[in-house]
């Protein structure tokens, strides 16, 4: 009767526990580079498990064997030295697994540093994501709109983040979309995204820049690209025009809500590349923007 | 000027004026006690003056100690106010500050300090030495370190804690960011703990190189010896780096420089860039002294020699030259781009080779033993599992790419603390059992030793695991609240209890010291463990001068061999012992440095340049002063070797 409860009650909990909970936002990526390290993970999950219950089953089978209880009390444990056999094997097979996890960590860092793969023929959307206290400000060059607290893009594009910051540093992170990168005052880093399908997905900055962190995220709506061109139309017939002086505004520490606008703050107050680059360019001779980011 | 604004809390809370009321209390019945009980005295000779490494050694102990509890008070708040969803506990300020300071103390004023008091206190007893090479110098250190701490300590009840995570990156550190003094005393207290722990590591190198017993060679000495000494290689090597970012960093504030800040050509880069490459060797000065405890305590509870010695000492020095070479890996993200964080994530990845030697050595030190679970014992068995798992998410964060998800996150919490917990806090608990008789003259209680270290082991496991999940559920450190819809109440719930269970498993420790001072039995004699290295070998508690005779050692386990193998370790005569005086210049000294640093806090500048003065003047005395310490005759070592062993 005991036992049929327990079952009973680990079997309820068990069922709530699995359709509770939702997969793991990291584990359940939404776009190829986020997919990378999803896998990545995976193996590495497997591999280190596997790892552990080795040793887990050594140390139980010592610790059965030749515990003093267990022998005579007269036992003198030997005087063992060492083998070189053993030895070997010790350090060669952690060597062969760091080798492979090192082949497959270079690999998908070449991934996740480059436009993704799979959508290497689409033209990239850049948005120049920039922080200031606590606050996220999207411009799209492209469009000529700029949003706060939130990003609108479109599916099966590649999207390329440059990221910089008013302020302490901070980190851009969407994690179905793909991992992390730090948004800094005196340079541009890049971050290439995109997303698989349309949702909508969490944004944040994860590094601690102050009392306003734990609010500091935004929202991600992916669309298809049709949807994306009509929200495009609106903003344009919309939103009103980013000034300078409401942008030195919104830099004002503080939490504000999402808006829109026309215009970009990029050309009031440009990001720090090329010539408005921090201290790797100063005055810098060569206008070849590229060659001065790939340098980052 | 207005002292009263300057001095205030900048975020003041009623648990702020309760904890400023509970040490006013406190000091108050300090020097009560002290004054009725007539201890000043004993107070200043045998303690503040003195210069004996295992009083210092002890010193460091309680210190640590009560840092833990400092520290752990601190991580308690934090799973409190996170256990539940928009929880109203704390707030964001005060989050901030709490976090920062459970890092700092933890790492710098608890962990630092408990490495110190075995060091201190087993090193020259390991090697058969009479005392450290700079037994005065040595003072100095601690009371550099003790002077360090309390500085941070009194941060908040005197102008605001540093609250910029300890890690404390620039610009967010700078002034324009972070106004109140609390990155002041930040840099104050570990630039001033920092000269005191660069000059153990010197004093350290030196003891071991030049006062080890006659015939103990370099591959003779105990694993905790060499262990020590690598540790205080990588602290010479690394804490120049920590004290020129300090400076930087202090420049940056007191005197409007702009090294790090965001504008005028200032580098956030550099100081994540210094901070690690300092940060990440300091994490081995810290666990590389554990380990050498748990080769300890492993090898005497099989009953066994420790398995592939030269391996050990291998792998250790492989690990202090891999310890310079990953620091790259705390900021993959910051955009160095996909060939320097490749090279990092393969010398990240690498240090896991020989650290795995390690944990198989250990392993192939049980075969063939007659393993006794005493509580030491207890301790490092319950490490290698857990350990394991913290070790293997390292690798897991070593792959660059899939760092880009685990960065910032509640998963490297959870690394983290699963490495440093078993890796260090069960390693200085084990010593602590372990070399409490020899310290002390009576044994902890071991039913008691042996409940805690599973409490405290189930507590990491609960505390630390649901941050793996977590942090692979989007939640990034450091966030002081969260919504219910994020779905992170369940796992910081688990932790909570585990937090708890943290708590308990500490204050039955305490129980455990107050328990045995009143019921351990006293006389148990020199060896109680059956142990095999030189420490034992002295009475305990050791006598001042250590040893009466010089020891000779002709393997690395010199007692076992003179107790089962007929070797003769004390074959010279009685001779008389030359000691250092106690010196009242190095406490004097950490005093002058504790307002030194106070000065700059504030920016007191005429305080500031009279106590510069001060340190000078103190250096300056003790260059005039000729002390030739002092020689205890052979009569007064027998009279004592007779009290305390009972025999010639």
């Amino acid at each position: 009767m005991k036992n049929r409860w327990i079952k009973l009650i680990g079997f309820f909990t068990i069922v709530t526990m699995l359709t509770g909970c939702d997969p793991l936002l990291v584990l359940d990526p939404k776009g190829p580079q986020a997919q990378v390290q999803a896998k990545d993970i995976m193996l590495s999950i497997g591999i280190m498990s596997f790892i552990v219950l080795i040793v887990f089953v050594i140390l139980a089978y010592m610790l059965i064997k030749f515990r003093a209880s267990k022998q005579s009390p007269n036992y003198k444990p030997p005087h063992i030295k060492g083998s070189i056999m053993v030895e070997v094997i010790c350090v060669g097979i952690p060597v062969l697994i760091v080798a492979y996890l090192s082949i497959i960590s270079v690999e998908s860092n070449y991934k996740v540093e480059s436009p993704p793969e799979k959508y290497k023929n689409e033209e990239p959307l850049v948005v120049y994501a920039s922080t200031s206290n606590w606050k996220w400000h999207f411009s799209y060059p492209e469009e000529d709109i700029e949003t706060v607290n939130y990003l609108y893009i479109p599916v099966g594009r590649p999207i390329e983040f440059k990221l910089y910051s008013y302020g302490p540093i901070t980190s851009f992170w969407i994690p179905q979309l793909g991992g992390q990168k730090y948004a800094m005052a005196d340079m541009v880093n890049t971050l290439h995204l995109a997303a698989d399908m349309p949702g909508e997905y969490m944004g944040r900055n994860a590094n601690f820049n102050g009392k306003g962190f734990a609010e500091n995220t935004f929202n991600v709506t992916a669309v298809q690209q049709a949807e994306y061109d009509n929200w495009v139309k609106e903003v344009k017939e919309t939103a009103d025009m980013l000034t300078e002086e409401k942008f030195n505004t919104l830099l004002e520490p503080g939490h504000v809500g999402q808006s829109t606008f026309n215009g970009t703050h990029l050309t009031f107050l440009p990001p720090p590349e090329g010539e408005h680059g921090g201290h790797q360019h100063e005055k810098a001779e060569s206008k070849d923007n590229k060659s001065l980011q790939n340098n980052h | 000027m207005d002292y009263f604004e300057r001095f205030a809390i900048p975020h003041p809370s009623p648990a702020i004026y309760a904890s400023m009321v509970a040490i006013g209390l406190t000091v108050i019945a300090i020097i009560v006690g002290l004054t009725y009980f007539k201890k000043w005295g004993y107070l200043w000779r045998e303690w503040l003056t003195t210069v004996d490494h295992k009083r210092i050694g002890i010193m460091y102990l309680i210190s640590a100690i009560l840092m833990l509890f400092r520290g752990g008070a601190d991580a308690i708040m934090m799973r409190a106010q996170m256990a539940v969803p928009d929880n109203k506990l704390l707030d964001a300020q005060h989050y901030n500050e709490v976090f920062t300071t459970h890092g700092t103390v933890m790492i710098i004023f608890m962990a630092m300090p408990f490495i110190m008091a075995f060091m201190n206190y087993i090193v020259p007893l390991q090697i058969g030495a009479r005392d450290v090479a700079f037994p005065r110098l040595n003072a100095l250190s601690f009371w550099l370190f003790f002077m360090g701490a309390m500085l941070l300590n009194i941060s908040f009840v005197i102008g605001g804690s540093p609250d910029s995570g300890w890690t404390n990156y620039f610009p967010l550190a700078n002034n324009e960011f972070s106004p109140s003094v609390g990155t002041n005393y930040y840099l104050f207290a570990l630039q001033i703990s920092g000269l005191g722990t660069l000059i153990t590591g010197i004093n350290m190198i030196v003891t071991i190189l030049k006062m080890r017993a006659p015939g103990m060679t370099l591959m003779k000495m105990p694993m905790f010896t060499w262990s020590s000494f690598v540790a205080n290689v990588i602290i010479v090597f690394a804490f120049p780096v920590l004290t020129v970012a300090l400076t930087m960093g202090t420049f940056d504030r007191l005197l409007a420089t702009n090294f790090f800040t965001t504008s005028d050509g200032g580098m956030d880069m550099l100081w994540a860039n210094f901070f690690w490459v300092w940060g990440h060797p300091e994490v081995y000065i810290l666990i590389l002294p554990a380990f050498g405890i748990y080769s300890e305590i492993i090898s005497t509870f099989s009953g066994r020699n420790l398995y592939g010695y030269k391996s050990m000492v291998g792998s250790m020095v492989i690990i202090s030259f891999l310890s310079f070479l990953v620091w790259t890996h705390h900021f993959f993200t910051m955009g160095q781009g996909a060939l320097t964080n490749s090279i990092f994530s393969i010398t990240t990845m690498a240090i896991a080779i020989p650290t795995g030697v390690k944990i198989f050595n250990w392993l192939f030190t049980l075969w063939k033993g007659k393993i006794v679970f005493t509580t030491p014992m207890l301790y490092s068995m319950l490490f290698i599992p857990t350990f394991t798992i913290g070790g293997v998410t390292g690798v897991m964060l070593g792959m660059s790419a899939a760092d880009y998800q685990y960065h910032n996150t509640m998963f490297l919490v959870a690394h983290f603390h699963m490495v440093i917990i078993p890796g260090v806090v069960f390693a200085m608990l084990a010593g602590l059992h372990y070399y409490f008789p020899k310290m002390f003259g009576f044994m902890l209680n071991e039913k008691i030793g042996k409940l805690t270290a599973w409490i405290i082991a189930i507590s990491t496991l609960l505390a630390f695991m649901p941050m793996f999940f977590s942090g692979l559920d989007g939640q990034a450190r450091r966030m002081y609240t969260y919504t219910e819809s994020t779905g992170f109440g369940i796992w910081n719930m688990i932790s909570f209890i585990g937090a708890i269970g943290f708590a308990i498993g500490f204050a039955l420790i305490v129980y455990n010291v107050y328990y045995s001072i009143r019921y351990s039995p006293r006389n148990i004699g020199s060896d109680p463990w059956d142990a095999r290295t030189l420490e034992w070998a002295t009475p305990s508690p050791v006598p001042y001068y250590n040893f009466a005779k010089v020891p000779h050692v002709i393997s690395t386990e010199a007692l076992w061999d003179a107790k089962y193998n007929q070797h003769e370790l004390f074959p010279e005569k009685y001779e008389k012992i030359h000691m250092p005086n106690n010196s009242g210049v190095p406490f004097i000294l950490g005093c002058i440095f504790f307002a030194w640093g106070f000065s700059f806090v504030f920016s007191m500048w005429i305080p500031a340049i009279l106590t510069t003065i001060g340190i000078f003047i103190c250096m300056a005395l003790r260059s005039l002063e000729k002390d030739p310490g002092h020689y205890v005759s052979v009569e007064e070592i027998k009279a004592t070797e007779k009290k305390m062993r009972g025999v010639q």
